[in-house]
């Protein structure tokens, strides 16, 4: 079984050696008998001296807390979306099924108008997040990476800048940007209508056509210097020389990076989207601070809709129900990445 | 791409320097905008654009005053908690990634990846458990030998919570770092019969100071900017973090533009601070979560 997962994962099966052995398999050698015995001493022996349990001190405390804190809690999560648990009693835990998740995809496929259900709406904008989001904040950052790597002064303070936003919490650039989308005085409305685009004002947070979009900019803001910082570290690994090629053969500088200079920052690409998309669904912070628990059918998200029906209305099961939904779209993005880093020995 | 200056016409150079000082102002508008209101007067901020100082008439301190007697007791709360979460992550996050990436037996690959998989677990996926869990365990009653813990469950909570969701950020953070170091010297100690924890006080550790800095800083500005935690941990309203404070500062006084701008410069101001003068540092951690 252990091998499988390592085989799974990636992992060198091959350094079997003896020493490593007991390591793993601590309770084997407890037979009775003479032999057995000498055995299992030496072995003993081996493995308190082996690397394994020199290696304990340092991970083990960690090792525990996160096993409490983060897997055992998301069993525990599981295990409390397969009850009918609600309101304000204890748990019990006699009777298990999926009548939560039953419930959640149904009225999913139920929905599409906007009175429908919350369900839908939360899915679909949990999505929409997911993915404009995110490619909207590679767009951006690749600029910014590309405009600070062309050789100029400053470039420090320029990357300063762009990455600034990044320091603040969703509660402070919520707060900003609610006054930023203020319709009367507001900077937004206000600095269109200085430019003579009046006629385009509209009330940003609270007109269902725009919140989500609004939303989205906002958060573009605050996370397209993660991106910039990510494709930078991309563009300084590329070798000068194809620059110099590229001028030589007489490509303008538009069809270099499309043509060479872009296709090689897949990498970069990749890592910067999962962390991007694990930012959108973090996103709750700001959408709570800017819209509260009930941001409407336009702008709601699983994570606020499972907010909402655990510490709302003590949905409890339904709640978890909705994070376990949660954590497998998590898992969705994550578990690839993860596992090509890892055969690639980068993790 | 030192190529370029030489063979660019000035015009693309002019256009380019436009072009980062427009994405400048983009970025520093909603940051000038609201400093701007937080010095203005209740009216004031009504009257004038966004963007402009305050008036002689306009211009008040009121504001700032105000905001930073309702955050007090916040900050003081997120402190309490922020520091120890921050440095135990830490702490904890060099001990794993080194037992981890200098030891050698079955299942350590396995263990590593696990520990590091918990960055992308969305909080609210424990969020239920977790209420719960802090609700059986009550922290004030385990420590209550500790004086000053008796009346700070939920900073406890908070503090535990975080620091236990530290650790896979911080574990890849020095990971990363204890991956990039001379093998041939802590193979020489280890032939000279070195143990593993003595390598580690004595060569490893020194070696990671830097690297604390970045883990720290990180740490810090994770912890102290949470929301989620915060609003389903702590129950008691003495015990309101920063956050939270701000949030019933925005939810309470909705007009009050002023008073919630400088509010959250305040709530702002040691992770701004840390982003100033350790801009670096703070980036490389960034970075690092994404390696």
């Amino acid at each position: 079984m252990r091998s499988r997962i390592f085989r799974l994962l990636g992992a060198d099966d091959e350094d079997d050696s003896d020493a490593d052995q007991p390591a793993v398999r601590t309770d084997g050698g407890t037979a009775t008998g003479d032999a057995a015995s000498t055995d299992s001493q030496s072995r003993a022996g081996r493995l308190l001296g082996s690397e394994f349990v020199q290696s304990l001190p340092f991970w083990l405390p960690a090792g525990l807390l996160v096993g409490l804190f983060v897997y055992g809690a998301i069993g525990w999560n599981f295990l409390i979306s397969l009850t009918d648990w609600q309101g304000l009693r204890t748990p019990t835990y006699d009777s298990f099924d999926f009548d939560m998740y039953t419930r959640f995809f149904e009225a999913v496929f139920q929905g599409g108008l906007l009175s429908g259900p919350q369900e839908y709406w939360a899915l679909r904008n949990t999505f929409v997040l997911l993915i404009v989001f995110t490619v909207a904040a590679l767009v951006v950052g690749l600029l910014l990476a590309i405009l600070v790597d062309r050789d100029i002064r400053f470039e420090n303070t320029f990357r300063t800048i762009y990455l600034l936003p990044m320091s603040l919490s969703f509660v402070v650039t919520a707060i900003f940007w609610a006054w930023m989308y203020n319709p009367t005085t507001g900077l937004i409305n206000e600095g269109m209508r200085l430019v003579g685009l009046g006629g385009f004002t509209q009330q940003w947070i609270s007109d269902p056509q725009f919140k989500l979009f609004a939303v989205m900019f906002a958060l573009v803001w605050q996370f397209s210097g993660y991106a910039m910082v990510v494709y930078l570290a991309g563009l300084r690994a590329i070798p000068t020389e194809q620059y110099e090629a590229a001028k030589v053969d007489g490509a303008s500088l538009v069809t270099m990076y499309r043509r060479t200079i872009i296709p090689q920052l897949r990498a970069s690409t990749t890592s910067a989207a999962v962390v991007l998309m694990v930012f959108a669904l973090k996103a709750f912070d700001f959408l709570y601070v800017m819209f509260g628990t009930r941001p409407g059918p336009s702008a709601d998200i699983l994570a606020m809709m499972m907010y909402r029906e655990s510490f709302g209305t003590t949905n409890w099961a339904y709640g978890s129900a909705i994070a376990m939904i949660l954590f497998a779209l998590a898992l969705g993005v994550i578990a690839p990445y993860l596992y090509l880093q890892f055969k690639r020995g980068e993790l | 791409m030192a190529a370029n200056r030489s063979s660019s016409l000035p015009w693309n150079r002019i256009g380019l320097y436009a072009a980062l000082l427009a994405l400048v102002a983009f970025y520093l508008s909603p940051l000038e905008s609201a400093i701007m209101t937080a010095f203005k007067t209740q009216t004031g901020f009504f009257e004038t654009s966004p963007i402009a100082p305050p008036g002689a008439s306009t211009f008040t301190l009121d504001a700032w005053g105000q905001a930073f007697d309702r955050l007090r007791s916040g900050l003081v709360n997120s402190i309490l908690f922020t520091v120890p979460a921050t440095l135990l992550s830490a702490t904890f996050g060099s001990l794993v990634a080194y037992g981890l990436t200098n030891t050698k037996w079955r299942g350590q690959a396995f263990v590593l990846v696990l520990l590091i998989a918990g960055i992308f677990i969305p909080y609210q996926s424990v969020l239920v458990p977790l209420s719960r869990f802090w609700a059986i365990v009550d922290p004030a009653s385990v420590f209550s030998w500790l004086p000053p813990v008796a009346n700070h469950s939920g900073l406890l909570a908070l503090a535990v919570t975080h620091t236990a969701y530290g650790i896979p950020i911080t574990t890849l953070l020095f990971r990363a770092h204890y991956q990039s170091l001379d093998d041939s010297m802590l193979e020489a100690a280890r032939l000279d019969g070195a143990t593993i924890r003595r390598i580690y006080t004595r060569i490893v550790l020194p070696l990671s100071i830097p690297m604390f800095a970045v883990a720290l800083i990180y740490q810090f500005t994770n912890i102290w900017n949470d929301l989620l935690f915060a609003l389903v941990l702590v129950q008691n309203p003495s015990n309101d973090v920063v956050t939270i404070s701000l949030t019933s500062l925005q939810g309470s006084m909705v007009s009050q533009y002023n008073l919630q701008m400088a509010g959250a410069f305040i709530t702002a101001l040691p992770t701004l601070l840390v982003y100033i003068f350790f801009g670096e540092q703070f980036a490389e951690g960034v970075a690092g979560g994404g390696a």
